[in-house]
């Protein structure tokens, strides 16, 4: 189950509410579900909540793993 | 000379109201003011109930529509100018040169006159762009709650040239399948203006006469284009099925290959929803010879309205005349019919 | 798009095909189930089961909140949304489910009843705000990524004071739903899980150890997005040759351990567990649902009208049960493009734009 996207914090507003973008597409949400997040962070967007923070390291380390040899020691 | 109005009709807070649609002094000035006023030309300046047109012998193609989109307004358009171009598109998808335009206009008793005279003007506006001169027309009103502000019917006639036989089923296998830009376009901005969804982009509806660019690729390589379709509702998958059902063939299309505005794909993410069955209003499929593809591609991206032109795949023979696209993972899929509208989505 | 297209590179998506290849034994099966409709649905979107070899199955399980709620409910929804005074709101998924005799939510919409769709239940509270005289019912499902945003709503409407709100409650549980497959009497071959992504944000990966343990099946909780779900499977290939059964976390860039707290606290603190809850498809299950607390029955549409218990019937020869149990594939039914077409469906399998019968058909026909 569940559309959930990352989308990018670009203001918060009164009520824990806020404004994400993805790719100059902007929705309002809220962030009732999350703490501690600020501008410029990547949230999970699911039913206009923000579920979680995107981890930017783990990201990366995926992207990484993705790539890593097979069998054969291709990469 | 006629009489001249008492009152002028009060473009700022004026209302329509049921005598705007009685037959009466003030329905004729609703259209003297308005309509006559900004379609302005000689034929509906006699005020006939009809228009007596000259045509050279030749075939006639006509077309009609009925427009009912909410909201009225909406980026990049309105119901006036969509209107316009639909109609005069749906024409112009035959090789025909759009000529002539009616509207029928079915107004709800309480609709702002200021919102009937900006729609009246952007039609005016959209026929003129077009090349097409509005020549009859009719006006009624419907009680409060039984309309939605306005709906307009189109009806519109134009010349085929000679020698150019341009219809659905004539696609065969090997030919290539052409599009003139992105798709979604008109569909998201329609989306975005609508309350219920809490989205914003700055994606315009892409509504816009094609007869220009039609004219444009006809006269070049009229004779290799098999047919001419306009998606609109239910997207491009529609009109490909719709295509490959009259034609008896099978198609398929690359996801890769498909112009798609990065702001349609993210506002389509969102809500969920797939590009391929969002609404156009600017934009025409072409199949051709396959020989005629390169050059066809080349008229069109010299042309305004197809600046982001593709080939964007092939027809096959297949009995079961399925549309299938090759995803851009390479694996394939089938793009079917559309089941209704498409609904935005959580899951 | 940032975290998503880094996802769904095709170049990726070929190197990782290689891997699976070249790990996978060629003398056995694997049977890999993705509990989660967004797995299915990616998989289909991207063809991913044609990347695999052939002795790499997915198998598709119940995780579709709008497949797995029995059709007794959307009667239920339909009879609230008929009373003269109720506006009904619902995600828009729900809206072409057949219910009995034939209807819908959507017919039920075109027959006059105020149904209104929306994204997100702060929606519904703007809705109730700004209909003080009308009762808003919210038509909740979802599994636990959705559960938390109705309890917000719901805490928010106690806090206004918004007394013409009220929730019709049918959120389930994802581990719940894992144990019931785990645990069937005529148990589905199942080597190992795709766990679900977005469930797991909320809940962490933890509640899953206890399966992996018990049932000695490896589970990777697996990312959305058609690269996380080959990584994934590769994972668990390589789980199930070094004949390990542990709980592991591809999509660590959005899932911890212990998970979100802060909604875990929100759900805790609204809902309590119901001790029975029907599933289409794997009848009634223990704990495997939630219901409103006491503390909060103000705003339980099943205590605030009447909600009686309709045992539908299945149609006949519909197979949605088999299929969501992972018993049955959407080409055994019989209904499938006979009776039941995306125009005309005969269940939830083939509504839903995550259910295996619409994903079928619109990718799998290709294939056979």
């Amino acid at each position: 189950m569940c559309l959930a996207l990352p989308a990018q914090i670009i203001s918060i507003h009164a009520a824990d509410m806020a404004t994400v973008s993805i790719d100059q597409v902007t929705v309002e949400i809220c962030l009732a579900l999350v703490d501690d997040v600020k501008i410029g962070d990547y949230v999970l967007v699911h039913v206009g909540y923000a579920l979680n923070k995107i981890d930017e390291e783990e990201a990366l380390k995926t992207l990484s793993l993705f790539a890593e040899a097979g069998l054969t020691g291709n990469a | 000379m006629s009489k001249p109005y008492r009152n002028q009709l009060n473009f700022t807070s004026g209302k329509i109201d049921m005598s705007h649609g009685g037959g009466g002094r003030a329905m004729t000035q609703l259209i003297d003011s308005l309509f006559i006023a900004h379609f302005d030309n000689a034929l509906l300046r006699q005020k006939n109930d009809q228009a007596l047109l000259d045509i050279p012998s030749g075939r006639l193609a006509v077309s009609t529509d009925s427009h009912v989109i909410s909201p009225l307004f909406f980026p990049g358009g309105d119901i006036g100018s969509l209107a316009v171009h639909g109609t005069v598109n749906d024409v112009a998808m035959s090789g025909a040169q759009p000529l002539y335009l009616t509207c029928g206009f079915i107004l709800e008793e309480g609709l702002a006159l200021a919102d009937l005279q900006r729609i009246v003007v952007s039609m005016a506006k959209a026929a003129q762009q077009a090349g097409v001169s509005i020549v009859s027309g009719d006006t009624k009103v419907v009680e409060r709650g039984k309309g939605d502000g306005v709906f307009i019917n189109t009806t519109g006639i134009g010349l085929a040239p000679e020698g150019v036989n341009i219809s659905g089923n004539l696609a065969s296998p090997g030919c290539a399948v052409l599009i003139n830009g992105s798709i979604g376009d008109h569909g998201v901005a329609v989306m975005a203006g609508r309350e219920n969804l809490q989205f914003k982009t700055t994606i315009l509806s892409d509504s816009a006469p094609l007869n220009g660019l039609v004219a444009a690729m006809v006269a070049d390589s009229g004779g290799a284009i098999r047919c001419l379709r306009d998606p609109t509702r239910g997207g491009l998958a529609t009109a490909l099925n719709e295509l490959a059902e009259q034609s008896g063939v099978g198609m398929v299309i690359s996801e890769q290959k498909l112009p798609v505005k990065s702001e349609v794909r993210a506002a389509c993410e969102i809500l969920g929803l797939d590009p391929l069955y969002v609404a156009n209003e600017g934009k025409l499929i072409c199949i051709c010879e396959a020989s005629a593809a390169e050059r066809l591609l080349a008229v069109m991206q010299s042309h305004p309205l197809g600046r982001e032109a593709a080939i964007i795949g092939t027809v096959t023979s297949d009995p079961r005349h399925f549309v299938q696209m090759t995803t851009s993972f390479g694996g394939r899929r089938i793009i079917d019919w559309p089941v209704g509208e498409q609904l935005p989505r959580i899951c | 798009m940032k975290y998503i297209s880094e996802f769904r590179q095709q170049h990726v998506a070929q190197h990782l095909a290689q891997n699976i290849a070249e790990t996978a034994k060629p003398d056995r099966q694997y049977r890999l189930m993705e509990f989660c409709g967004g797995h299915t649905h990616a998989i289909f979107r991207y063809g991913i089961q044609d990347l695999m070899p052939d002795n790499v199955e997915f198998i598709h399980g119940p995780g579709c909140p709008v497949c797995v709620l029995p059709t007794g409910r959307i009667d239920n929804a339909i009879q609230l949304a008929g009373h003269d005074d109720v506006i009904l709101c619902t995600y828009a998924d729900l809206m072409r489910v057949p219910a009995s005799n034939g209807n819908s939510l959507l017919k039920a919409k075109a027959n006059g009843c105020d149904i209104r769709m929306l994204q997100s239940t702060q929606d519904a509270l703007n809705i109730a705000r700004d209909n003080p005289h009308r009762q808003v019912i919210f038509f909740a499902i979802g599994f636990e990524t959705t559960t938390p945003p109705t309890a917000i709503a719901l805490l928010q409407s106690h806090s206004e004071g918004l007394r013409n709100f009220s929730v019709f409650c049918n959120h389930v549980l994802t581990p719940a739903a894992m144990q019931a497959i785990l645990d069937a009497e005529q148990p589905v071959a199942i080597d190992a899980f795709l766990g679900p992504s977005h469930v797991s944000t909320i809940i962490g990966s933890q509640p899953y150890e206890v399966f992996a343990e018990r049932y000695a099946k490896p589970i990777v909780i697996a990312g959305f997005e058609p690269l996380d779900v080959m990584q994934s499977a590769l994972m668990l290939i390589r789980q199930l040759n070094e004949q390990r059964h542990v709980v592991e976390n591809e999509y660590s860039r959005a899932v911890t351990r212990q998970g979100n707290l802060k909604a875990q606290a929100v759900m805790q603190e609204v809902f309590e567990i119901r001790p029975q809850f029907e599933w289409r498809g794997l009848g009634l299950i223990d704990n495997s649902a939630v219901r409103i607390k006491p503390k909060y029955a103000e705003y339980d549409a099943e205590i605030r009208f009447p909600v009686p218990a309709i045992q539908a019937s299945e149609t006949r020869g519909c197979e949605c049960p088999a299929i969501l149990r992972g018993a049955k594939k959407p080409q055994d039914c019989k209904l499938l493009g006979t009776v039941c077409t995306p125009e005309n469906p005969m269940g939830s399998c083939m509504v839903s734009s995550e259910g295996a019968c619409a994903a079928y058909w619109s990718y799998g026909r290709l294939r056979n």
